[in-house]
């Protein structure tokens, strides 16, 4: 019972927040909106029993991929109703893609469901005491999934030295600090030993 | 009220259509179109959950977890590469990005 009624708060708050992301004015809100859906759906993770992977999707997407969006929104200068351009005349067409699309995978589903390969399932066993969600992912993560766990990282190594290469710019007319000339630099360019005739010093001309 | 495979299965293909529809509504707001590809991948990420928790599969989670994977690099890229546009053209509207168009 209290199970289904976090359900369907979660589902609806999810769906209603996903819709708002895509018909939202102002690109801050679609951002905030995303961050609701993000998190209606490591609900619906917890109450599937995949705690972790909530848990991963709120640090993930809530507190980076979320504010990384934030920052760029709000660092562009752009005229966001002008994007709007066209918004009225792709509407029903989206529409209808979307609703056939919606309509086609809800049949699949349901008939994967009931006839399908997931027909007779026993649902959810009770979960194993002995072993968490954390730790059942960690047993299969680092032995049969280890080259892609490998892989994974790969892949996030390379975005972000792809990400740092396309944004990070060098400006012409500015002091930079050049680490190689400071470690080059050796003494025969940096000081001087004048003869200084005692009782006189050295005047201004023979420094220069 | 018995929630089953099929419900958690209806809210992965609503959220799924939802990135779609957005992709075809805000065709110039490429910030917009990386949300809705981040929807559809968290779609994709429901369906595998449910699946795995529903056939007593761990798998499922960690196919989940790459996916995570590939949409966060995904994001980064995409953003650095809408940060670099911006600064070339002054502007992000896409249609306008049709230099390498045979």
């Amino acid at each position: 019972m209290l199970q289904g009624i976090a359900f369907y708060l979660l589902a609806a708050v999810a769906t209603v927040s996903g819709l708002l992301v895509v018909t939202a004015r102002n690109p801050v809100h679609s951002v905030l909106w995303l961050i609701l859906a993000f998190f209606s759906s490591a609900g619906l993770f917890v109450l599937l029993g995949a705690e972790f992977l909530a848990m991963l999707l709120v640090v993930v997407y809530v507190g980076a991929v979320a504010v990384l969006f934030l920052f760029v929104v709000m660092m562009l200068d752009v005229d966001f109703l002008k994007l709007r351009e066209g918004y009225a005349r792709y509407l029903p067409l989206g529409a209808i893609i979307a609703a056939v699309l919606l309509v086609e995978m809800i049949i699949v589903s349901v008939a994967v469901v009931q006839g399908g390969a997931a027909a007779g399932l026993p649902g959810p066993g009770a979960p194993d005491a002995s072993v968490t969600n954390v730790e059942a992912i960690g047993r299969v993560l680092y032995t049969d999934y280890v080259y892609f766990f490998q892989a994974a990282g790969i892949v996030l190594l390379i975005a972000m030295i792809g990400a740092i290469t396309l944004t990070l710019r060098h400006k012409p007319n500015i002091k930079r600090q050049n680490p190689g000339d400071q470690v080059n630099r050796d003494r025969r360019k940096s000081v001087e030993i004048k003869p200084a005739a005692t009782g006189e010093g050295v005047s201004a001309e023979e420094l220069l | 009220m018995d929630i089953g495979l099929t419900h958690y299965l209806t809210v992965a293909a609503i959220l799924f259509t939802i990135g779609v529809f957005g992709i075809f509504v805000n065709r110039k707001n490429v910030i917009i179109i990386l949300m809705s590809i981040e929807l559809i991948l968290l779609a994709v990420n429901i369906n595998f959950v449910a699946f795995s928790t529903y056939l007593n599969d761990i798998s499922g989670q960690i196919m989940a977890m790459f996916v995570l994977t590939v949409a966060a690099a995904e994001a980064a890229v995409g953003l650095a590469i809408l940060v670099t546009f911006f600064r070339n053209r002054g502007d992000i509207a896409v249609d306008d990005a049709s230099v390498m168009k045979g």
